[in-house]
């Protein structure tokens, strides 16, 4: 009886200690997750708002974006989709709570999509891994696995992603070829133009910008556009306290 | 057995409905099965005929999956050419003609792929 019992002992001391290396484990791999693996992009964009607000009512980023993603006009603030969109000032920056800011920015509309954060909500939440982040910082939908169920509308904390209340092909006027639409019932968001990276291009509403307001780039390489811009200004990031880490950076 | 004649009539009739296709079939012969009408310029596909006539949708899941997870959008195929993978810039480049070369068959085995819901089909040319 004594014998059975030191081995029972002995058996649930090894367990626990089992048990507590495998958490031990799971945390460290959780927290290197982040870290930028060498010879890696961390593919992130610069705004300069007062770039962008130089010409009133501009919407050349909007519409390039729009019309390079079959992304469909609906009117209907409760079925709208969008990728690229204006926000108040007081909308897209609800924590910069600064007064006596100059007008000429607060009081204007912030151009906001998609954050591409480091450590996404979206991502975490989503049940069939219908979107996810690639290494090289790029929050990924495939809309051929989602399934509709907004677990990543309600995770994202910017507003960033769409559902397909209705089928968008009646919404679209002349889609292009070049991309596919979404159908009804699925979610869809900027993929930091996934496919013109892919070919060596810049984003469609970097491109489009004449304003030259949008600058696209690797945070990872010290020389690149983004880092020097950066280095140059001060800038902010939307809801930053939250610690999802975004990738868009709005200059002061 | 008093009910012998009913239940022999009952089977009777069951066989005559349930097997109803079959005498259709036997009787007027059954559907011939579709010819898919091709119209390209190119000699050869991305993969041996027979090939892709059975395993078509593999090839094309495989891609989907290389291009959307993957982010790789280049395939070497099997004439060592380096093709662009995609349904609507590659597959339907060479066949315009969408009605007689892919909804034929698909209509004669009652298979419905969704790729078209999203995936945008060219205007046929034809």
């Amino acid at each position: 009886m004594e014998r059975e019992r030191r081995a029972l002992l002995k058996l649930a001391g090894l367990t626990v200690v089992g048990l507590a290396g495998g958490a031990l484990a799971r945390t460290v791999e959780a927290s290197s997750k982040h870290a930028a693996k060498p010879g890696t992009k961390r593919l992130a964009m610069v705004i300069d708002p007062r770039k962008c607000l130089e010409k009133d009512g501009c919407t050349d980023c909007i519409g390039a974006c729009h019309a390079a993603h079959n992304v469909p006009a609906i009117d209907d603030p409760r079925r709208e989709v969008k990728w690229i969109w204006k926000e108040k000032f007081s909308g897209a920056f609800p924590d910069q709570e600064a007064e006596y800011v100059d007008e000429a920015l607060t009081s204007k509309p912030v151009l906001v999509f998609c954050n591409h954060c480091d450590n996404p909500p979206c991502v975490r939440v989503c049940p069939t891994q219908a979107t996810w982040r690639r290494d090289d910082g790029i929050v990924m939908m495939d809309w051929h696995r989602c399934i509709g169920c907004r677990y990543c509308v309600a995770g994202c904390p910017y507003g960033s992603r769409s559902f397909n209340w209705v089928d968008p092909r009646p919404f679209l006027k002349s889609p292009t070829p070049d991309f596919p639409t979404r159908t009804k019932g699925v979610v869809e968001k900027c993929t930091f133009c996934d496919e013109r990276i892919g070919k060596g291009q810049q984003p469609a509403c970097v491109e489009a910008c004449k304003e030259k307001a949008l600058v696209f780039g690797d945070l990872n390489d010290p020389d690149s556009a983004v880092r020097q811009t950066l280095r140059a200004r001060f800038a902010l990031r939307r809801k930053a306290g939250l610690g999802t880490r975004p990738a868009i950076h709005y200059l002061v | 057995m008093h009910d012998g004649g009913k239940i022999l009539t009952g089977l009777a009739v069951f066989l005559v409905l349930a097997l109803l296709p079959f005498w259709h079939n036997a009787v007027g012969g059954t559907a011939a099965a579709p010819q898919p009408k091709i119209v390209t310029q190119e000699k050869e596909c991305v993969a041996p005929r027979e090939t892709i006539r059975s395993t078509h949708m593999e090839l094309l899941n495989t891609w989907r999956d290389t291009v959307v997870r993957e982010g790789t959008r280049t395939y070497m195929d099997a004439r060592g050419k380096t093709v662009n993978m995609s349904l609507t810039n590659t597959c339907l480049s060479c066949h315009p003609n969408k009605k007689e070369f892919c909804d034929a068959c698909h209509n004669y085995l009652a298979v419905s792929p969704y790729c078209w819901q999203c995936h945008v089909e060219k205007k046929e040319s034809a």
